[in-house]
């Protein structure tokens, strides 16, 4: 996802004198390239978040379109109440984007997760919250970010995740992505869950025995109502599935529907407990220790349909 | 050489007189931090400043900011008498159905260039602003007023460790050094001190003035550097209404209709 973000930005900097890029210090091996074809619109600012922010929104009052590269909790958390003065009530073109969806760089550590960012950063007025699951769709909101009027967040995850969506399908900002079709039950997913998302649909659909929606809810916010409305309507089964705390993801987002809505379809939240990790070791061996796998998800799914 | 004719000195009083009428009507705090800034305020804007009020938005004007915003009613008193607006509108400052909110709202009024209140982000939001201009090769100058409390953020010492990496000419800080703050004495407080020194130390171009001399604030603002350049502005808090000088109650109180009466006497 990094790279799909860095190179079609660098394509669009070809062509657009006031993209910017700043970075607090991080991204080395992944900014380069931009730094090398456009050093007067690179800068580096140091180990300094807050610093950063503002220095983007200076940039962006002066019309420039100004994208911060960081890992999730120090483009987010860090200088939140910067974002939330300068970026979501100015309504400043900053783009932040951050990597390290969810348990991502498991090993690191706790304070390198982010299982909070969508339910905090949803809060904030004109932010779009944007959380893509494949190469494609970060290539497609890159480009769509540029003439945005707006603050907009990132939520990447690494690198080398496959392309699942169709790539012929149309993208925006606030639409949902179908990357299968079916009508007996739905599973909505965000993000960085979209491995587990494709195996506990590959498992509920095996030999034709039921027929699923799977769907990529990459735009956080603005949320797609018309979609999330006509599947309550059916009535059928809803599962989330999300990398991020059970708290104020898209899981509480579809509750919300749900809430408001006159139906009662079966659903459930697939996500990371409400809870830090104090666990050793990779993403996937987190996942497990949370419990958070495709394996207790089909489980926990069958057992509810 | 300023015009300190009365025509300035006028300026000043008139600004101080917006204010206070403010801040009487719609019983709103921080008179105190307003009225310290004033003399600064009114060589930026009648002199110093390259604006337009009649194309608030030109790309090559020169942006003011802020960063502490609770002196509002000082930015917006001095904006109203510059012309970016009329003066019947300082009357819907911080009440119902009002146009000018407490802290800064930049979609409030022309001029205003930053939404501010929450402080420690206008040095920052200037240095994007300095970049912005160098980059493009304009002569837009940038300059910040923040106060002396707000030097207690961090984020300020992040901006002021960063400009001068950039050799931004064209940015200056003023620091508003009225002496009080929020709790009491600014050096009780955290103790700023040796200021000039830290700032020096940082790698900036420092000026010190007495904040309500036109000529010294003058003089320095047109000071050529290559450094980004401090000013630091030693003034006294409610300056210019006898009973608010240096009285900390007045970043709290709001004067009442015998104090507002004593204090146009004196702005006479």
């Amino acid at each position: 996802m990094r790279n799909a973000f860095i190179n079609t930005l660098i394509e669009e900097a070809r062509k657009n004198d006031n993209i910017y890029l700043i970075t607090p210090d991080l991204g080395f091996s992944v900014l380069e390239d931009f730094e090398n074809e456009f050093p007067e619109r690179f800068l580096n600012v140091g180990i300094a978040e807050g610093n950063a922010v503002d220095i983007a929104a200076g940039l962006a009052l002066s019309g420039k379109v100004v994208y911060i590269y960081s890992i999730i909790p120090f483009v987010t958390m860090r200088p939140f109440e910067q974002i939330r003065v300068n970026l979501a009530y100015m309504k400043t073109n900053v783009r932040l984007v951050g990597v390290g969806a969810g348990v991502t760089y498991g090993p690191l550590g706790a304070t390198h997760h982010a299982i909070e960012d969508l339910a905090i950063m949803r809060a904030l007025p004109n932010m779009i919250v944007f959380s893509p699951s494949d190469p494609w769709e970060v290539e497609c909101a890159t480009k769509e970010s540029i003439n945005h009027n707006g603050p907009i967040y990132f939520r990447l995850a690494k690198k080398d995740e496959p392309v699942i969506s169709d790539t012929n399908s149309e993208f925006s900002f606030g639409k949902a992505n179908f990357i299968k079709y079916g009508d007996d039950i739905n599973i909505i997913f965000t993000g960085n869950a979209s491995d587990i998302a494709m195996e506990v649909y590959s498992a509920l659909t095996k030999n034709g025995l039921r027929k699923a929606n799977l769907i990529s809810m990459h735009s956080i916010k603005p949320f797609d109502s018309d979609t999330i409305n006509k599947i309550i309507q059916d009535e059928k089964p809803i599962f989330t599935i999300e990398e991020h705390s059970i708290i104020g993801g898209l899981g509480s987002i579809v509750s919300e529907y749900i809430a408001e809505s006159n139906k009662n379809p079966v659903f459930k939240r697939f996500s990371l407990p409400d809870e830090y990790s104090h666990y050793v070791g990779s993403q996937k061996h987190i996942r497990e220790k949370f419990c958070f796998t495709s394996e207790k998800i089909i489980r926990d799914i069958e057992s509810l349909i | 050489m300023i015009d300190t004719s009365l025509d300035m000195i006028n300026t000043a009083k008139q600004i101080r007189k917006s204010i206070m009428t403010m801040n009487s009507a719609s019983c709103a705090s921080h008179s105190g931090s307003a009225l310290s800034m004033v003399d600064v305020l009114t060589v930026l804007y009648f002199k110093f400043l390259n604006i337009n009020p009649a194309n608030s938005t030109d790309m090559d004007r020169d942006r003011f900011i802020l960063s502490k915003g609770h002196g509002s009613s000082a930015l917006y008193a001095t904006l109203a008498h510059r012309g970016f607006f009329d003066l019947t509108v300082l009357g819907k400052f911080y009440v119902d159905n009002g146009i000018l909110p407490g802290h800064l709202d930049k979609e409030a009024v022309p001029g205003v260039e930053v939404s501010s209140g929450s402080l420690g982000h206008g040095l920052s939001i200037g240095i994007g602003m300095s970049i912005a201009s160098k980059v493009d090769k304009r002569d837009s100058k940038v300059v910040v007023v923040c106060g002396d409390g707000e030097l207690n953020e961090g984020s300020m010492w992040e901006a002021i460790m960063f400009a001068p990496r950039q050799k931004l000419d064209n940015l200056t800080l003023i620091v508003d050094y009225n002496k009080l703050q929020g709790y009491g004495r600014t050096n009780e407080v955290i103790n700023l001190e040796p200021l000039k020194n830290k700032f020096e130390s940082f790698n900036w171009l420092v000026v010190e003035v007495d904040g309500h001399n036109f000529e010294e604030i003058d003089s320095a603002l047109l000071k050529k550097t290559k450094k980004p350049k401090v000013i630091i502005a030693h003034t006294i808090k409610g300056k210019g209404v006898s009973y608010m000088e240096d009285q900390f109650i007045w970043h709290y109180k709001s004067p009442n209709e015998e104090e507002l009466g004593q204090a146009y006497r004196e702005l006479l």
